[in-house]
């Protein structure tokens, strides 16, 4: 494969598709969460009485079997539903009949996190209940985690380059950054982006295992990035999924872009040491990002925040922000407030929520938060959305045991 | 004696490997492939596992391969049925 190299076309998102658990579709989640409905609630997927953590985002409305041919829905996790599913949407919104295109050209890359917990589950059940011959065979392509890729590829006839990135909660745009890398060889089109749902009991003891999780049951105060009273995060269902293309490709078939990807920046954190203060290298990240793209801290109109809802984590990812935009430099805000925090769906959710704020002018608010402690000197976007023109928006996420990654999108 | 129908099949195959989109499942599908009807070889495998729970005969993996349509799986079930 040859490696295209100054000459090629930035990359443009020219479709999205959001499953979300405010919203079931790009429409109905942006609208709901410029009006700050929140998708988050006491657990229903299973019996969650006898669990610490009792809140979550689930996406309510969605009912696997009108989503799903019944064939494919047999062999794969509800969290692959939710990608097969964002991923239709994005091709149709992008306007996309995969048959018309060269099959070796178009490229799938997803991020994956927990697997397919529940799928699991059940299987794991009937082999403790009943036996190993009562396992399905579609445990072994269900649970890991590049099913969800997989089975997009299949079903679209995708037979470019495919891959999955597990890099935790910061996977969403290091998979975006992986589809981009792909269009400078030889694909010309990646459906990328992500989805996770792991809300049954083995996936939510799973996540509970970092001590990060919320157990606060009321759930509009169980996940407060940046306030004095943070406790920790709720854990949600869902993503989104984004087709890249090149900006000649995409304008040479009539495609309106939402935006381009402008700069992308990973970095990993130092191993925390006893005795010593963890280091933070989320800073590097941003840095890296806005450099690549070539734009200043003071043309960037808002930060969509990683958000974590830990104290020590929002201070380190405060400083971060504040080091780079001065204290107050730029608005700040977290709608991952609206939907808990999705895991290998959650970067790739906020960078859809960032295209359309380019889209529309306004940015979303953060809810729950009441007020951002005064010393992480956060102009946080609270409640209400706030109008103005977004030209540029970073995207920042962070993953458990040390992922960095920001990514900025701009306007064409 | 008990016997082993292709109404039993269709169940079992609807149940653990899903309905193919293109095939009516009630329809003549005897003598259809079950590449025919959209199963795949793991999908065979998964049916194979249930038929052997539920009618309780052993069916081992050569004979998986030989079952080409709902019709052959039908006749190896009965013929061990009635061995």
């Amino acid at each position: 494969m040859t490696e295209r190299t100054a000459d090629t076309p930035r990359p443009v998102v020219t479709g999205l598709g959001v499953t979300a658990p405010n919203g079931l579709g790009t429409q109905a989640y942006w609208s709901a969460t410029l009006d700050g409905k929140s998708g988050l609630g006491p657990i229903t997927r299973f019996d969650g009485e006898r669990y610490p953590v009792r809140v979550a985002g689930e996406v309510t409305e969605f009912d696997d079997t009108e989503h799903v041919p019944s064939r494919l829905a047999v062999q794969t996790d509800h969290w692959t539903h939710l990608g097969l599913t964002a991923a239709g949407m994005a091709l149709a919104d992008a306007g996309i009949d995969p048959a018309d295109l060269p099959e070796y050209r178009m490229a799938v890359v997803t991020a994956g996190s927990s697997g397919g917990t529940e799928f699991g589950q059940r299987e794991i059940e009937k082999l403790w209940s009943q036996g190993p011959q009562y396992v399905g065979v579609y445990q072994s392509i269900a649970w890991f985690y590049a099913a969800t890729t997989g089975q997009i590829s299949i079903r679209y006839g995708m037979r470019g380059p495919c891959g999955v990135i597990c890099a935790e909660q910061a996977g969403g745009l290091d998979a975006v950054a992986q589809a981009r890398r792909l269009l400078r060889q030889d694909a010309s089109m990646v459906v990328t982006g992500g989805t996770d749902a792991s809300l049954c009991p083995y996936g939510l003891v799973a996540q509970m295992s970092t001590g990060l999780l919320s157990t606060r049951d009321d759930p509009e105060r169980a996940y407060l990035p940046f306030d004095g009273d943070a406790c920790g995060y709720v854990p949600g269902e869902g993503g989104a999924m984004l087709i890249v293309e090149g900006e000649d490709t995409a304008r040479a078939r009539g495609a309106r872009p939402y935006g381009a990807i402008a700069g992308y920046g990973a970095t990993f954190d130092p191993r925390p040491d006893h005795g010593r203060e963890p280091r933070s290298n989320l800073r590097r990240a941003i840095t890296l990002a806005l450099e690549e793209a070539a734009v200043p801290p003071d043309q960037v109109d808002v930060v969509f925040a990683d958000a974590l809802g830990v104290p020590a984590a929002d201070l380190a990812e405060a400083r971060a922000i504040s080091s780079v935009f001065g204290p107050h430099g730029v608005p700040v805000t977290a709608p991952k407030t609206m939907t808990g925090r999705l895991y290998a769906g959650g970067a790739a959710l906020d960078l859809a929520s960032a295209l359309l704020s380019i889209r529309d002018g306004v940015i979303p608010p953060t809810v729950g938060t009441r007020a951002a402690a005064p010393a992480y000197e956060l102009d946080l976007v609270r409640g209400t959305a706030r109008d103005g023109p977004v030209r540029k928006a970073l995207v920042l996420a962070r993953g458990h045991g040390g992922f960095n990654a920001a990514l900025l999108v701009t306007d064409l | 004696m008990t016997t082993f129908t292709l109404d039993d099949i269709r169940r079992i195959m609807g149940g653990c490997a899903g309905v193919p989109e293109s095939v009516d499942l009630a329809g003549d599908i005897g003598d259809l492939t079950f590449a025919e009807l959209g199963y795949d070889s793991l999908a065979v495998l998964e049916m194979a596992a249930r038929i052997q729970q539920r009618m309780g005969v052993r069916i081992p993996d050569d004979a998986i391969d030989e079952m080409k349509t709902p019709q052959a799986a039908v006749d190896y079930v009965n013929r061990r049925l009635a061995a």
